[in-house]
């Protein structure tokens, strides 16, 4: 296993109280596979993988439990070997290509930056490699564009230098936060494919947070869905958008636009995201949820296997009956409408 | 970029006109008695009369600055081996009318000492500014943040002459270790005091008056700017690279940050030069603020143009310097 998360915990300490902003939070990523996780703003999404990285303000934040990385613990690593490990063995890119890129270097300088900071090579080969990985990721002329500065690139373009920079040292895990939400639409469907493309080439692994399940159902082999700071369902991507198991999911795929039938609203999950200051008791889907009853307003569901099949995990109080009543439901509904 | 110059050139021109323009009209309004000034005491009125003329106080006032600029910018060739190769502004700023000493030698000896007081003064502000702005930044609310604040509030709220006068009390009368007043050349041992060392021990007091308001308002924002630099997300993308926190804090929190202090600079070294006058008052420094000081007491006209023209001049090539400067560091700002 390359990455192995146990009972993650993130509490940033606030004038307000404690925000627990990730709670309990258990996956692995295998070698070469990808991770996506999705979830409303404020799940706590980009909270686990900052925390995974060590690039939470080091003030006021109370974090436990394990990351495991080829078996060393990330949590408990110094400030030394985190940054060997950052950049080199697991690399990041963000969400807004327009702010993430450095607006005083040249595109190039960043690039080399990151060759040199984790290589003892020459400026000139680290300006090879980095000339190389544009060529990868599709950017024209890539020799000439290397002395560009970031405001002279179009936002796709930037994504694309973020990602070479992120590759630039083969990476065994890529962690992609969010990476095609500023993007345009056909800029988006560039991205990922580029990000598909090339975990074939360099056989990284990659974790992608991302709020578009169209962009988890393109790249994604397991699908985790986070809930106020916690997983509400984990499962193969197949298996989660065949036969989903918790209304929070049946809510996020419900709310899907549809292209082929005319809607004059949207579906949307009633009600807001809670307060991860003092969250719900119980479940704490359980003020938005429609299928609520006692015992969900008092007891935590655990996170627990299907019957048949325990690589699938959810946390439900529902029977399976209803569950798969339901989730048929909301598949029917979503087949009609595709045919 | 040519085409910049061009026309940043052309718009100093233009300014230059309307300053001067101004400064003349405004003269020519205050009610003065240069004619008992220049002619003596107990002159006659006829003699009076004929120094008034003498002057060419006795024409409208678009002829006396029509002949000011005239003698200010008629060009005049220049020669290489006997062959006239370009033209020059002639620079001529007249005579004063009560010293009649040409306006250029009283400029040219008094510019020196406030370019060592306001560059001086510069270097001083950014030796205090720069570090405490940035270490309060990297440590919000400790203990050097609060005392820096404090200083910030202090050096903001005080006078400039009340500081002055309070350091020369306490560092020069009280405490002596600082001269309270007079200003000693930097390169011409020969009089009574004279030499870098000399020049520095003078200027020590003068800097750091001048420097403390100025200081104030850099360690505020150089703060604020490296506190909002420090939350950006290519920060947050340089330690994700891995990068030591120095590197990140130097090459891209810093390089970032401290962009608009250029600019702050530019400016405010023509603020400057107006803070220099109360300072080179207090501890009677010969420079251009004296100088022009004491010429208003005199109405007279010429040495308040030439420090006008002089102080203009400056100005102008200094945010023309920095704006090329800021071109140069600031690679998304192209001269067009």
């Amino acid at each position: 296993m390359l990455l192995e998360v146990n009972d993650l915990k993130t509490y940033f300490q606030t004038d307000d109280g404690i925000v627990k902003a990730v709670d309990g939070v258990n996956f692995s990523v295998e070698k070469g596979k990808t991770l996506g996780i999705v979830g409303e703003s404020g799940s706590g999404k980009s909270v686990t993988c900052l925390t995974i990285m060590g690039l939470n303000a080091k003030k006021n934040t109370i974090t436990s439990g394990e990351a495991l990385f080829n078996g060393e613990n990330l949590l408990t690593a110094g400030s030394r070997r985190l940054r060997e490990i950052r950049g080199n063995d697991i690399a990041m890119i963000f969400q807004d290509p327009m702010t993430s890129l450095n607006p005083v270097h040249s595109i190039g300088t960043q690039l080399v930056e990151a060759v040199q900071l984790h290589q003892d090579v020459s400026k000139k080969s680290a300006r090879a490699r980095s000339v190389e990985l544009l060529k990868a990721v599709g950017i024209p002329r890539a020799d000439r564009r290397m002395d560009d500065y970031p405001h002279q690139f179009s936002g796709g373009m930037r994504q694309r230098a973020m990602i070479a920079m992120a590759l630039v040292n083969d990476p065994d895990l890529l962690i992609a936060d969010e990476p095609t939400t500023a993007l345009d639409v056909t800029t988006q469907a560039q991205i990922v494919n580029l990000m598909k493309n090339l975990q074939e080439e360099f056989g990284s692994a990659i974790i992608v947070i991302t709020h578009d399940l169209g962009v988890v159902a393109e790249t994604a082999d397991d699908v985790l869905v986070m809930y106020a700071a916690q997983v509400a369902e984990q499962a193969p991507v197949e298996k989660l958008f065949n036969r989903p198991h918790h209304p929070y999911t049946w809510g996020l795929l419900g709310s899907l636009p549809r292209l082929d039938a005319d809607v004059d609203r949207l579906v949307q999950i009633p009600g807001q995201p809670p307060s991860l200051l003092r969250p719900p008791s119980g479940c704490r889907f359980h003020p938005r949820c429609p299928y609520v009853f006692e015992k969900c307003k008092t007891v935590d569901p655990p996170l627990v296997g299907i019957s048949d099949d325990p690589s699938h995990l959810q946390a439900c109080h529902l029977d399976e009956e209803t569950k798969d009543r339901e989730a048929a439901k909301l598949l029917a509904t979503t087949m009609a409408q595709a045919s | 970029m040519l085409r910049y110059l061009i026309r940043r050139i052309l718009w100093a021109a233009v300014l230059f006109f309307v300053v001067t323009l101004v400064t003349y009209v405004i003269f020519f309004l205050v009610p003065n008695d240069l004619a008992s000034k220049v002619a003596g005491q107990g002159s006659s009125q006829a003699q009076r009369a004929r120094a008034i003329h003498y002057l060419g106080l006795d024409r409208p006032v678009y002829v006396q600055y029509g002949k000011f600029m005239w003698r200010l910018i008629k060009p005049v060739p220049v020669h290489v081996a006997g062959v006239p190769v370009f033209v020059l502004p002639q620079g001529d700023l007249g005579r004063s009318f009560v010293r009649a000493t040409p306006v250029s030698t009283l400029i040219l000896s008094a510019a020196p000492v406030t370019a060592s007081l306001v560059f001086g003064g510069v270097i001083m502000w950014l030796l205090i500014a720069l570090p405490v702005g940035i270490l309060s930044a990297l440590r919000p609310r400790s203990l050097l943040d609060r005392a820096s604040m404090t200083f910030v509030l202090i050096g903001i709220s005080a006078h400039p002459v009340w500081i002055g006068l309070i350091f020369a009390y306490v560092f020069g009368f009280k405490l002596g270790w600082f001269p309270i007043s007079n200003y000693c050349d930097f390169f011409n041992p020969s009089t009574d005091c004279g030499g870098p060392v000399q020049w520095a021990y003078h200027m020590f007091l003068p800097w750091l008056t001048y420097a403390i308001l100025f200081a104030a308002l850099y360690v505020r924002m150089i703060r604020a700017n490296v506190m909002e630099a420090m939350n950006e997300d290519y920060v947050r993308t340089a330690r994700a690279k891995g990068a030591p926190e120095s590197r990140v804090l130097r090459s891209h929190v810093l390089r970032n940050a401290l962009l608009p202090v250029v600019t702050m600079l530019g400016m405010d070294i023509g603020i400057g030069l107006g803070g220099a006058i109360f300072t080179e008052t207090i501890y009677n420094l010969p420079g251009l603020g004296k100088l022009a000081l004491r010429a208003i007491g005199d109405t007279d006209l010429p040495i308040v143009m030439g420090v006008v023209v002089f102080a203009t001049f400056a100005i102008i090539i200094f945010n023309l310097l920095i704006d090329l400067l800021y071109a140069w560091i600031d690679p998304r700002i192209r001269l067009s």
